[in-house]
């Protein structure tokens, strides 16, 4: 992965651009020590670090507004963090660029039950808003994993899902409005506690930008109310193949339950090694929820059952209780810290269409065969986002180049099966040269277009998302073009 | 205006026509079945799609539906019916409010961002809308999203297409997530209520674990004397009947159950905005905030503007007939929602008036102006549908 080489010009002028932004944030909003901005020098895609020149946590969206104008005058690139778990490098920094972290941004605003919706600041933690509205009734539905710590923000630039989406969507399908600071530092609201935009839809455009078409401050979020109760079934097969073909009987048959998690051996020899989850011998094990009064779930089980039993399950097991549901959820919630365990992993996020599974998943084991790596699978099936661990020994750098080399072809093979490279995680650096893949040199200049218009200097988080090489002739020509104080001096 | 219009048989034939279009800046109308004509009059050599038609691709165990953008809606429907599936967001027909005529296509349904009253749980189009072909106003090809319901590869382009109105570019070919149908459906019918009442009577049913899909209130000069507050739920026979007892004593009060095709019947009444169908006078669709649905109209009374109006999505849809003079009310109507916060477009009213009062909302500055930069780099000879979502005054003075 490279970065390219930082701007002198940027770094000559250091002391007195940090001087103008301690002036506009104060010193509580700024951090200039090298000891403190090494906090801020990766995010969860660990393998690539690089120290930011400084980082800024403005405390308004008027702090925000003010930084921006500095560095859009200064010429300084940006990069926006949430709470920097971005798995794909969305939140690494470059040494030319600030980082501008909206973590002291996490107030709720406003809750209104009647109109179904939360106001809250954009570095608020996603569990929280859950958390601020549940006992209520109510939840926010996309649920990250890392819903404990992601931000607000960072789901919106990641469009992020989560186990519940088959049913309730992603980011977009929840957000109804934003505030956003522009890349000149101009304030905009996008939006509001009603549906729809009046004319181009601005929300679609920012959610999944990856922090590249401006700084989002406040949230108008969705929230729904929470069934009545939620139930779960465990489902063991003797293959992945018949698993998948049982998932596609489900769908087929009308049935949209509230998620469908899909497990292979690999993985549940570890789940079992380390926290005894008491699953079956199997090899590949399907959880499968469904939401609704007592009477409904029931219902609703009943016919999985039913449908299960035509593929011949190794076992069907049915969550009467609470208990039962926690040991059922037990297993899978542990599924990724389990493989931790045993080894390094690099966490793929390619989704695929759920009618390619049965063979997408054999490519795969063929592809680690190729590469003598160890593979295992935990994802949601319902939606096709696949989330396979390719094992490796981070003490060992030919096994984990041997590990990217696979990742690179898996990515492909999900393309190239009707799917994409990126289902939540984001393109980052780590997917930016892969993008040809996927898409054609004017698909990606039409892309680079809407940034040009959002972000004419190209200094919001500039590097990601598109190949270096292509996007090289437009940020060279913004910063030539760009009479910053810095090439003045 | 009587041509034959340009109705290119495969994608590149459309690529060459924009090409040649460009290369002239001559204005080209675009159009799917021209079963929705909102906006200001447009004139050009039209451009349908509706040769590019068929289904690319159905598979109903993935949910997913790829379509060319000219096939009818009609014959999506009843694919998916055959599969006991559905576009979950209730596509709207224009015909009845605008007496237009012609075979509705998925691409106009997509331009168009078109939705009905599902549209409060099951999203807009754009919200089911997982991909798109389109052809630039540069005569390029290009794609965006794809056909899996998550995907954050890339800018997403697809949904910007979306309620765009063939302004950026043609469509092509669009993918959808469909949902299954349920197996019957029921609304429940309380009479009599105001709309104050009736929108807080909907906000709790919305705020209710029971799965609310619709949620209309028609005052009593749009329903025979009587108002009506309509809560539709989906679903299987014996859930609806369960789910239906628990939300009347939830709301108290009187409620009917009107079941199946009756139920069905309502609904494509306020999809279909049929109270206002086959009248001369201008409508107005409004959204806002829910509960602002009955301060709005209340304002509009206080302002005597003359009107009949109902709500759909549980208060924050509102269809309003006004009487066609001046500016139909424009004015008076904007500076409500400047208060209140919300959006109005300009329905249906004469040629006349739809090129004098701004039919879409018009935006705050900067996004006007980036909504021009976006015009410009996607349409640079400004030959796609020219002035029908610009504001009237564009000038170049923004940024970029």
């Amino acid at each position: 992965m490279e970065l390219p080489a930082p701007d002198p010009a940027i770094l000559a002028r250091r002391d007195a651009i940090l001087a103008r932004l301690r002036e506009a944030v104060g010193d509580e909003g700024l951090i200039t020590d090298p000891v403190e901005t090494r906090a801020y020098e990766c995010d969860a895609l660990s393998a690539y670090r690089c120290p930011p020149m400084a980082v800024v946590l403005p405390k308004s969206t008027g702090e925000v507004s003010r930084v921006m104008r500095i560095c859009h005058e200064e010429g300084v690139p940006v990069t926006p963090r949430g709470s920097g778990t971005s798995l794909a490098g969305g939140a690494l920094p470059t040494a030319d660029s600030i980082i501008l972290g909206v973590s002291r941004l996490n107030r709720v605003l406003e809750v209104d039950y009647d109109n179904r919706f939360i106001r809250v600041e954009a570095g608020r933690t996603n569990l929280s808003v859950t958390q601020e509205v549940e006992s209520d009734g109510f939840f926010y539905a996309p649920d990250p994993s890392s819903q404990l710590a992601c931000a607000i923000a960072g789901n919106i630039a990641m469009n992020s899902g989560g186990a519940h989406c088959l049913k309730y969507g992603v980011t977009v399908n929840n957000l109804l409005g934003v505030k956003m600071v522009m890349a000149d530092g101009e304030i905009v609201e996008i939006g509001g506690p009603w549906a729809d935009l009046p004319g181009y839809d601005w929300l679609a455009l920012v959610t999944g930008s990856e922090g590249q078409l401006g700084i989002v401050t406040e949230a108008v979020l969705r929230i729904l109310p929470k069934p009545e109760g939620a139930r779960p079934i465990l489902l063991a097969f003797p293959s992945n193949e018949i698993a998948g073909a049982c998932v596609a009987d489900i769908i087929r048959a009308g049935i949209l339950p509230v998620a469908i998690e899909f497990m292979d051996r690999p993985v549940l020899e570890a789940v079992e090694r380390f926290v005894g989850a008491g699953y079956p011998e199997c090899e590949a094990l399907l959880i499968v929820e469904v939401e609704g009064s007592e009477e409904e779930i029931d219902a609703e089980l009943a016919r999985i059952r039913e449908i299960a039993e035509r593929h011949e399950p190794i076992e069907i097991r049915e969550a009467r209780d609470e208990a039962d549901a926690a040991r059922i959820w037990a297993g899978r919630k542990s599924a990724f810290g389990a493989m931790g365990q045993i080894n390094d992993y690099i966490c793929l996020d390619g989704t695929i269409p759920v009618s390619r599974l049965p063979d997408v998943l054999r490519d795969i084991g063929d592809l680690a065969r190729k590469y003598n790596l160890g593979v295992g699978h935990v994802f949601h099936a319902g939606d096709g986002n696949m989330h396979p661990l390719i094992l490796y020994n981070a003490n060992d750098p030919e096994e984990f180049a041997r590990a990217e080399a696979m990742g690179a072809e898996v990515l492909k093979l999900c393309v190239a099966a009707g799917g994409c490279l990126t289902g939540e995680h984001g393109v980052g650096v780590e997917k930016r040269e892969l993008m040809p893949a996927q898409f054609s040199r004017a698909d990606l200049e039409a892309q680079m277009d809407v940034k040009d218009v959002f972000d004419p200097r190209w200094i919001l988080n500039p590097v990601k998302v598109f190949p270096l090489a292509l996007s090289a002739p437009r940020r060279e020509r913004a910063r030539a073009a760009a009479p910053s104080p810095g090439r003045a001096a | 205006m009587t041509t034959t219009p340009l109705a290119p048989a495969s994608e590149e034939a459309l690529a060459e026509i924009i090409r040649d279009h460009a290369a002239r800046q001559a204005p080209l109308v675009i159009r799917g079945g021209g079963t929705r004509p909102v906006g200001p009059p447009v004139t050009g050599e039209t451009l349908t799609t509706t040769a590019l038609a068929g289904v690319t691709l159905y598979e109903p165990e993935a949910l997913t539906l790829v379509v060319a953008a000219g096939t009818p809606l009609a014959e999506i429907e009843a694919l998916l019916a055959e599969h006991g599936q559905r576009l979950a967001f209730e596509p709207m027909d224009h015909r009845p409010l605008l007496g237009s005529e012609g075979v509705p296509t998925i691409g106009g349904v997509v331009s168009a961002n078109v939705s009905g009253p599902r549209r409060i749980v099951a999203g807009a189009c754009r919200d089911t809308l997982l991909g798109a072909r389109f052809v630039s106003g540069k005569g390029e090809i290009l794609k965006s999203g794809g056909r899996v319901m998550k995907n954050v590869t890339g800018y997403d382009l697809a949904r910007l297409m979306a309620g765009a109105r063939g302004t950026l570019g043609v469509l092509t070919e669009v993918s959808f997530k469909v949902l299954p149908a349920p197996e019957t459906e029921a609304t429940l019918v309380a009479r009599g209520h105001d709309a104050h009442r009736a929108v807080a009577l909907l906000s709790r049913a919305l705020g209710s674990p029971w799965g609310v899909t619709g949620a209309a209130h028609l005052p009593a000069d749009l329903a025979g004397g009587m108002s009506e507050t309509r809560i539709r739920l989906e679903g299987r026979e014996d859930s609806v009947r369960t789910r239906g007892e628990k939300l009347v004593r939830h709301l108290g009060g009187d409620w009917e159950m009107v079941r199946a095709e009756d139920s069905v019947a309502l609904w494509r009444e306020v999809r279909d905005v049929l109270p206002f169908a086959g009248q001369a006078e201008a409508v107005w669709r409004i959204s806002l905030k829910p509960t602002d649905g009955p301060v709005f109209l209340d304002l509009l009374e206080r302002n005597g503007l003359s009107h009949h109006a109902f709500l759909d999505w549980g208060g924050g849809l509102v269809w309003l007939l006004v009487p066609e003079g001046g500016d139909a009310g424009a004015a008076l109507i904007r500076d409500q929602l400047a208060a209140l916060g919300g959006h109005a477009t300009l329905v249906r009213a004469s040629e006349e008036t739809r090129r004098a009062v701004p039919v879409f909302q018009p935006e705050q500055p900067r996004l006007a102006a980036l909504a021009r930069g976006l015009k410009r780099r996607f349409d640079p000879a400004g030959i796609l549908n020219p002035g029908l979502m610009e504001p009237a005054a564009a000038t170049a003075t923004e940024h970029s």
